[in-house]
């Protein structure tokens, strides 16, 4: 197995770090289908959180896990998307291509999405080549409207609701990202694949 | 129909014992800032460990009752009033119906409990009815004008004769962090008896504290899951205390967390209070 590190955060809660973002889902997918007693398993950029259990209990799951060991790939998702928006020909600047590929790029791609954070309902999604990052805007929107879909680094998002953001916006989507009423409230938890359909 | 918000002061919220379990999901857990002093209210009038209380910020709330019932005010030392009459706090009262009970200012602290016997019926969301400020996943925040249903009372253990809280003293101590490495050599021992104010923005997502700067290395950390009681350095060098509504991942690395027993301290204090953080 690879370097996997277990670093206290407290005497109930620990980070596992891992290296990527994938491993990370793969961790916190298969612990939560093993049911491990933790309140909270929180994947993220390159680590599993590990909330209310004692860390040598989480030390202990982890010499029973291998990169291998993931739980069933989640269901696929097409999310309609208008791509309108503003901050495309600046994608199209850094990626040195036209407008026009980078709409083809991202809606011919299958994203995971890979963990949540910032907002309920907000996934960071992967699967852009590694090649295709962009940076944030240097100074963020006052206001980024909701289902604005996003991209910063290599990751893609949509802002389930209106809030300040730096990522470059592409387009806009109607989909509810977020609904509490729902059983699944999150329409893309970690697990989830996307694939971006363009509406006229 | 039982109880209406007449004025609800600068915020009130419904708050039980939050929602854990939603971070992966970006939802923050949520839940009664000052525990000890929800589960008070809760214990004097009887009430269930997961009953819904009010919580205010500062400027209390007034209510009119629209048939008899039994509170009870916690927290924050604030005056009481029942139609113009003083009520005690930290006792369950019961007042008839059509009644105005204003829950005054915060005298000293910032944030006072209301709990009534029979709880507070609202639809939970995700399991729990308190609200979050971060998101506002929850119940609305109180609006003039709106209208609480209180259930009935049960027939509960009668609660305690007599109530002691002990006041506290403005310390918060600080466990070693998983990045208590990203901190400059020096700068842990330097957080020993050191002497920091509480800053206007603090809220129930975090105390943000103003002082000496804490020496930190330069750099971005890929974002994390946190946890209640982090203590997170952005570059500023001026710690954040996470607190109930904190956001489920962040990127600033958290050197220290705050020893779970003082946290209920955390949501009494207000900006330009004192506090002293110790490491040993």
């Amino acid at each position: 197995m690879g370097a996997v590190r277990v670093v206290r955060v407290s005497e109930r809660a620990c980070l596992v770090e891992l290296g990527d973002a994938v491993a990370a889902a793969s961790l916190a997918g298969w612990a939560r289908s093993l049911g491990m007693a933790a309140d909270d398993i929180v994947p993220a950029a390159s680590t599993v959180l590990f909330d209310g259990i004692d860390p040598s209990d989480v030390e202990a799951a982890l010499r029973r896990w291998t990169p291998d060991a993931t739980a069933q790939p989640g269901a696929v998702v097409r999310v309609p998307v208008t791509y309108d928006g503003p901050d495309l020909e600046q994608v199209a600047a850094h990626w040195r291509c036209t407008v026009d590929d980078v709409i083809v790029l991202h809606a011919s791609t299958e994203f995971t999405a890979v963990f949540c954070g910032f907002a309920p309902g907000f996934s960071y999604l992967a699967g852009l080549p590694t090649d295709r990052t962009v940076p944030r805007l240097a100074t963020p929107r006052r206001r980024v409207a909701p289902g604005s879909v996003a991209l910063a680094d290599g990751w893609c998002g949509i802002y389930p609701t209106a809030s300040p953001g730096g990522w470059l916006v592409i387009g806009t989507t109607d989909a509810p990202l977020w609904d509490a009423e729902r059983e699944t409230p999150a329409l893309l938890p970690p697990g989830t694949r996307v694939r971006f359909e363009a509406t006229q | 129909m039982s109880i209406e918000v007449l004025d609800p002061g600068p915020l009130s919220t419904l708050q039980d014992l939050g929602r854990p379990g939603w971070a992966h999901l970006g939802v923050a857990r949520a839940g009664a800032l000052d525990r000890g002093a929800a589960a008070l209210a809760r214990r004097l009038v009887g009430g269930a460990i997961d009953d819904a209380v009010v919580e205010t910020t500062l400027g209390g709330i007034v209510l009119r009752t629209r048939r008899a019932v039994t509170l009870a005010v916690t927290g924050a030392p604030c005056e009481v009033h029942a139609d113009g009459h003083g009520l005690g706090t930290g006792t369950p009262v019961t007042v008839p119906a059509d009644t105005v009970v204003t829950v005054g200012p915060a005298r000293t602290g910032v944030r006072s409990y209301v709990a009534f016997a029979g709880g507070i019926d609202v639809a939970p969301v995700l399991g729990s009815r308190s609200t979050d400020t971060l998101a506002w996943v929850g119940p609305s925040r109180l609006a003039a004008g709106q209208v609480l249903i209180i259930g009935a009372a049960g027939q509960w253990p009668e609660p305690p004769a007599a109530v002691v809280v002990r006041r506290r003293e403005p310390v918060l101590r600080l466990r070693p962090g998983p990045r208590i490495d990203w901190l400059a050599p020096g700068a842990w021992a330097a957080l020993d008896r050191a002497t920091y104010a509480v800053a206007p923005d603090s809220d129930r997502i975090g105390l943000r504290l103003d002082g000496p700067p804490v020496e930190r290395r330069a750099g971005e950390l890929p974002s994390e899951g946190m946890v209640l009681g982090a203590v997170q350095l952005p570059p500023s060098g001026q710690p954040v205390v996470f607190l109930a509504d904190h956001p489920p991942t962040g990127g600033y690395p958290v050197v220290a967390v705050v020893e779970d027993a003082d946290l209920d301290l955390c949501a009494q204090l207000r900006p330009g209070d004192q506090v002293v953080l110790r490491t040993a």
